[in-house]
């Protein structure tokens, strides 16, 4: 574990997950600190992707899956019975893989969180929906046509406005799930410079395949293998010094 | 050698693939010409919107367009809403497991029961059960029975067509299952829904059997308003024609006139059928932009 340097966010205990009868998650311990960027990386089917669907429940839509152990958020477990999801879901936002717009303007995209939770006013709703999309840096591009279908912007700009529609509920902490896996160099490196930009309202975890990449955004990584989280402390030291064989192997090239 | 061989096993397969949609296409024409060369002599303004006269050998139609009107809206306001909750129910509620297997497979396999099932089906639950009599509303009720497999099917397959990702998208922001749906999934099955109970209630409206047994009549001479017209016997179209091609006393004297109803029964259905596909385009059209 790294030296908490900020304020804990979010707290796992001996978190375990089960698609079926088959153990995806084992026994996961994690503190997850306020205003830092945490990393997840490991090999593909290493559990990271689904740890950090755990972290908002969106796990509960696959059929026949169960949870053992906790997650803290705010010293609640959020699998605890009293929890209501939708809340939940609110204070933890996703951004997803495949960048997901709504067929609907870039307007309302960004309003959708807003008018599902009720907000009615429009002058309320745009005034979030501007603060979003100048939070995520595409404000400058779209302002003259917030109007227009969200499907018509490029891969980039789509990835960003789900990252505006996800801080317009302002979250408290936003989960992505390889958010630039599927971008060209440019508009990755522009999504790791807001990444760098939104750490400072919010509590970041980014599931990512690109190792470069955790180690140029995060603060913190963890290392996942197998289902079982292998180690996690300070990014620097997982890429300099890292403590287990199997870390360094994998940070090296040696498998993956 | 080779490749000439392979050039004319090309031409061969496609040669057999064209041949077929002409058989289809001729088969159509054949018989919207027939029907329309023969019944083109009767139609007329006045044919549509006047009575039979004289033991139904002369006069129009106009009763059985009425009929098949009620009968229709009957049918459309009782299978729809069902048609498309049902859908929902199995499509995005529903845990997918044996028995909803079993009920979606029952629901397919009710399509293709014949209509005179349903006739018959209508007929026990609806006049002797239920006792509503025979009228327009059981009529209606049967059609709807028939209709709701295709309305439900129709409704699931545009459901299924509806990406995902909407659906995570949408609950990732702290969304409700309902409101998912009613949000972010059903306006994009609209087009697709839609469709579907168009076509099924086409085929509704030009079946016979279903009201044969549940309401239909030989003739209607009082057109009652909305809602005794739902409690009465009524023309209808299909049933129309049947008498008019195969019961009538005077039936050579009376073919045009079967013709003529043939004509109009075909000429709804194409309209209906049309606008469905319209409906389909401009909703294409939208999300496409939008």
């Amino acid at each position: 574990m790294p030296n908490p340097t900020n304020p804990i966010e979010l707290v796992t205990r001996d978190f375990s997950f089960y698609y079926g009868n088959y153990q995806a998650l084992t026994s996961i311990s994690m503190d997850v600190e306020r205003n830092r960027v945490t990393a997840f990386i490991g090999p593909s089917g290493c559990g990271k992707s689904t740890f950090l669907r755990s972290l908002n429940r969106m796990n509960d839509i696959i059929p026949g899956t169960r949870v053992e152990g906790k997650v803290l958020l705010g010293g609640v477990d959020i699998y605890n019975k009293d929890v209501d999801v939708v809340d939940l879901r609110r204070k933890v936002g996703m951004v997803f893989q495949k960048s997901n717009p709504f067929p609907k303007s870039i307007f309302d995209n960004v309003a959708y969180g807003l008018r599902i939770h009720g907000e009615r006013n429009p002058s309320a709703v745009a005034q979030r929906v501007e603060e979003s999309l100048r939070a995520a840096a595409l404000w400058n591009e779209v302002k003259d046509r917030l109007d227009k279908s969200a499907m018509d912007l490029s891969g980039g700009q789509q990835q960003r406005l789900c990252i505006a529609r996800a801080l317009a509920v302002r979250p408290e902490i936003v989960l992505m799930d390889e958010p630039a896996s599927a971008l060209d160099p440019l508009a990755t490196q522009k999504i790791e410079e807001l990444i760098f930009e939104l750490k400072k309202d919010y509590t970041i975890i980014i599931v990512t395949h690109n190792m470069q990449q955790a180690a140029r955004v995060s603060d913190t990584t963890a290392f996942f293998y197998l289902g079982e989280l292998v180690e996690f402390d300070e990014t620097k030291r997982i890429f300099t010094n890292p403590k287990e064989k199997k870390t360094e192997d994998y940070i090296t090239g040696r498998f993956g | 050698m080779n490749a000439r061989i392979r050039k004319w096993q090309e031409k061969l397969g496609f040669g057999i693939l064209i041949a077929a949609t002409v058989f289809v296409i001729l088969v159509l024409v054949v018989i919207l010409y027939d029907i329309f060369s023969k019944g083109s002599g009767i139609l007329s303004w006045e044919f549509i919107t006047s009575k039979p006269r004289k033991g139904m050998t002369e006069g129009g139609i106009w009763p059985a367009i009425v009929g098949t009107f009620w009968v229709s809206l009957v049918t459309v306001v009782f299978a729809v809403p069902t048609g498309l909750f049902a859908a929902i129910y199995l499509n995005e509620y529903a845990a997918q497991n044996r028995l909803v297997r079993v009920i979606r497979i029952a629901i397919r396999n009710l399509s293709g029961v014949p209509s005179i099932v349903y006739g018959l089906f209508g007929f026990t639950l609806f006049i002797m059960i239920l006792k509503i009599g025979l009228s327009v509303l059981a009529g209606g009720l049967t059609l709807g029975l028939l209709t709701l497999p295709w309305t439900i099917t129709a409704s699931e397959e545009a459901l299924k067509t509806v990406p995902m990702s909407y659906r995570e998208g949408a609950l990732a922001l702290g969304a409700t299952k309902w409101q998912t749906i009613r949000t972010n999934v059903l306006p994009y099955a609209v087009p697709g829904m839609l469709t579907g109970t168009i076509l099924g209630l086409a085929r509704a409206a030009g079946e016979t059997a279903p009201i044969l047994f549940t309401g239909a009549a030989f003739f209607w001479p009082l057109l009652p308003s909305f809602p005794k017209v739902l409690t009465t016997q009524f023309m209808a179209l299909p049933y129309h024609l049947f008498i008019m091609a195969t019961q009538h006393h005077a039936i050579v004297k009376v073919r045009p006139i079967a013709y003529g109803t043939a004509a109009v029964l075909i000429g709804l259905i194409l309209i209906m059928n049309a606008a469905a596909v319209y409906i389909r385009y401009r909703f294409r059209k939208k999300y496409k932009r939008l």
